[in-house]
Parts: structure tokens; sequence; C-alpha cells
């Protein structure tokens, strides 16, 4: 049977948005995030509670090589967001990643135009966990100074990406970090250094 | 879609995010995209305070706050220290603000360069391009006519060093404080259909040039009501003879200071 979407899907999905907003206004500071989800594995209630929260029939959705194997986490997602699936990373307004140790290079996402730098792909990775005050060294909006954020796993060379995603600022692709019960935002305007 | 769009706005900070304004309870012009914003953003625990032109007390700030209150639940409030979601036209408050406040401006013309270039299409490149050199021009007109820069609300800002925003038509006074602000500020133009941010603690710097560098207006004389001085004041007119008073244009600092006075 199908797994039921949020309990409650106005309050739900609103708490959902606003830990993703205050994430991505805050980059180093994650926010708590229990959306009360059971769908089906191997997509993790925090990806799932992204996905009902931000995505519709004008959001096409690429799910990466783990989530794409399970028949039953398209047909929760198509029944529960009516969001189209898309093969193509470069198509996809958001991208789910289950295993963020194989995500594709950050490059093959959307970028968005340099008219419209707000038609890039969102990525939504499924950490196992987030730890902030130590590992990598953020600054930008949103940050006082700098802060110290963790996160594994990761994709390869990750900060090398992330520099190159920056560089071409406004262009870019904005990461949405999930672990089990938090979420933290890595928007393009975020310059991330190993310290 | 509108939250979408918020995401995005904050992502890049001072671009304007095209959204689907929705139809809205109001006419146009009547803070159609604060509404939304605030709609978007609004949550069980909030705490809601509308201002217009500083104050907590007039039309369109009563509706909206009563609008909220009757359709969401949410608590409201005229203390700006107790509020989550202030959302404002034309008035950043004088109390400084906090994290996990959220600043929500009502905008009429999201553009800074529109009346520069009427053209969507071209604005759009300028932006694209970060080619601002247009707006210099306007503001070094001002001085070549004026001998300063004569600007004072719409004050055209530069967001993190990168996109040219106009901070809605509040006062040139209140740019300062949009600068490393501890609050997330949110722009929605309901009319114009844009969302557009600046996240906290972020570079918002006023454009100018190194030998007439940005001012804020200056007072002569505190506040008639509660004696403050750095605060931003309104003329009132108190009779037919010429009579005139100066008082704070908000509302809840300047009521917080008589009240504190009276004890």
């Amino acid at each position: 049977m199908l797994a039921p979407g949020f309990a409650d899907p106005v309050h739900d999905a609103q708490g959902t948005f606003r830990a993703v907003m205050d994430a991505l206004a805050r980059p180093g500071q994650p926010r708590p995030l229990a959306p009360g989800l059971t769908p089906p594995a191997p997509l993790t209630p925090e990806l799932a509670a992204v996905a009902l929260a931000l995505t519709d029939a004008d959001t096409p959705v690429w799910l990466d090589a783990a989530l794409a194997a399970a028949p039953d986490v398209a047909a929760y997602l198509r029944f529960h967001t009516g969001a189209p699936l898309t093969d193509d990373p470069a198509q996809a307004a958001f991208a789910l990643i289950r295993d963020p140790g194989r995500c594709p290079p950050l490059g093959r996402f959307a970028p968005g135009t340099p008219a419209y730098p707000d038609t890039s792909t969102t990525l939504v990775l499924a950490c196992e966990a987030i730890t902030e005050g130590e590992g990598l060294h953020l600054a930008g909006p949103g940050i006082a100074g700098t802060v110290r954020l963790a996160a594994a796993p990761l994709p390869e060379g990750f900060v090398t990406q992330l520099a190159a995603n920056r560089a071409d600022f406004p262009l870019g692709v904005d990461l949405i970090l999930t672990a089990p019960g938090r979420v933290a935002g890595l928007p393009r305007s975020t310059a991330v250094s190993e310290g | 879609m509108i939250r979408r769009a918020i995401l995005k706005a904050i992502a890049v900070p001072g671009y304007q995010v095209p959204f689907a304004s929705r139809e809205m309870p109001m006419p146009y012009g009547w803070g159609t995209g604060g509404v939304q914003v605030t709609a978007a953003i609004l949550g069980r625990s909030d705490v809601l305070k509308v201002i217009d032109q500083g104050a907590d007390d007039t039309t369109n700030a009563v509706s909206i706050r009563r609008f909220f209150a009757r359709t969401s639940g949410v608590a409201t409030t005229t203390r700006t220290r107790e509020a989550t979601i202030i959302q404002t036209r034309h008035r950043i408050p004088e109390t400084p603000l906090a994290e996990g406040q959220t600043l929500v401006y009502q905008v009429p013309i999201p553009e800074p360069l529109r009346f520069l270039e009427p053209r969507e299409t071209e604005t759009r490149q300028l932006h694209a391009l970060a080619e601002y050199g247009a707006m210099h021009v306007k503001l070094y007109e001002d001085i070549s006519r004026h001998g300063h820069i004569a600007t004072t609300y719409a004050y055209p800002v530069e967001v993190a060093g990168r996109y040219v925003m106009d901070p809605s038509p509040t006062p040139k006074f209140d740019n300062p404080k949009m600068d490393d602000c501890p609050a997330l500020q949110l722009f929605g133009a309901g009319r114009e259909r844009r969302i557009y941010a600046v996240p906290p603690y972020t570079r918002v710097r006023s454009l100018d040039f190194e030998d007439h560098p940005f001012r804020v207006q200056e007072f002569t004389q505190p506040c008639a009501l509660c004696g403050a001085s750095g605060h931003y004041l309104d003329e009132v007119v108190t009779d037919d003879a010429g009579g005139r008073m100066y008082v704070c244009s908000d509302t809840d600092i300047c009521e917080t200071r008589v009240e504190e006075a009276g004890r």
C-alpha cells in the first residue's frame, strides 16, 4: 500500500519549508526537521518532507541511482507531489540524492541562466550526520564572519566542486543537506573552504 | 511556488525572482506582495507585527494584521521585540532587529532601473551583465543639478557586491539598517510579480561617490512626544496657522519611550 504523506498537510508543509528557508538564510546553522513521514525505502523522511513541501507539477525532479532503483519511491513521489520525474539532471528543478558519495558532478545540474539564475537545480542530499562547529569553513551572506559545518557522506571533491559553483555566481546550484532530524543549507552564495 | 521563489531569492541576494502573483482580497498597491510572502512563511508559532510608514495603527497595518489574525489564527503584536515576522510598508523599525526575525517589505516597483529603462527585457540584461552605469549617471545628474544626491527614498543599494536593488520606498534614513542586519529581509511585489531577499549579515551598500558619500537625513529637533533624537520623524500639521510638530514615525518605539518616561 502507498505510504501516507503529511498528517497535517498545511502545517507540516509550512514547517518543513520554514526549516529549509531558515537553513538557507543562515548557512552553517542546521535547523531541526521532524516530518513524521514513513516513506518507502531508501527515501529518507527528510528527503520526502522536502519533496512533499516544495515540489509540484511545475518542478521536474531527478532521482539518483539509489532512489531510481526503487519503483515505490517514484510512485510515492508521483502520487503525493504530482511532480514529473526526469532522467536528465540538467532539466531538474530538484534533485534528490540518497547516496551523496555517488552524486554526479554539480556541473551536470542546471546552473540557471544569466538572465534567470533562479532556474537552477536545488540538490537535496541525504547525509548520515550534520555537525556544526567543525569541518568546513563557510562564509558569505547569512553568516556573521565564518562558521563551521561538517556533514557526511559528501560528494567527491566537494570543496573543489563548490568553489567552481561559487565562481560562476550568480549562476550555480543550491544545496540542501539533510540528516536524520536536521536540515542545513548551502546556497550558491556561500564560500566554502577546508580551512 | 511562492516558497520556491523565496528560497531562490535567498540564494541569490538582491536578484528579483519572478513569481505567479495571486489574487489577494485587497487591491494592488495595498501590499499584495507583502501579504503573499507573509502568508507563505507564516506558521503557528509566529508572532506578527504589521507597520505602515512606521505606524501600527493606520488602516493598511490594522487591516493586514486583522486579516492574518482571522485567517491563520496567528498571534499579533505591535511590539517590535516580540515579533518574529514584521510586514512593513516603507519603514524599518528603529528598534534594532534580532536573529530569528524576518522583515517582509511591501514593494510597489521592484526594479531599481525601471525609470531609466522601461523595457523589462533590457533591465534583465543589465542585471545579468551587472551593468549599473545608468544608475550612477542618475545619481551624478542629481549632483550636477542640486549639488548633492537628491534621492531621499527608494535609494538604490548594492547587495553582497553584485545586484543593485530597490530597497522599496523606505526613506534613505533606513538604508544603513539593512546592512549586516541580523534579521532576514524579504521583499514582495504583487503587481510586478517579483520576490527578492537580503539574507542576514549581508553587505548592503548605498550607491554613492567618493566625493559625495552617502548620507542620511538629519533632523534638527527631537520627537515632540518622546523626545528621541536620531529617529525618523514625521511632520504633523496641528492647525491652520502654520503650527506643526515632528513626531517619531515608528509608533511602537515612541509609545514605549513615553510609557517608560511616565513611570
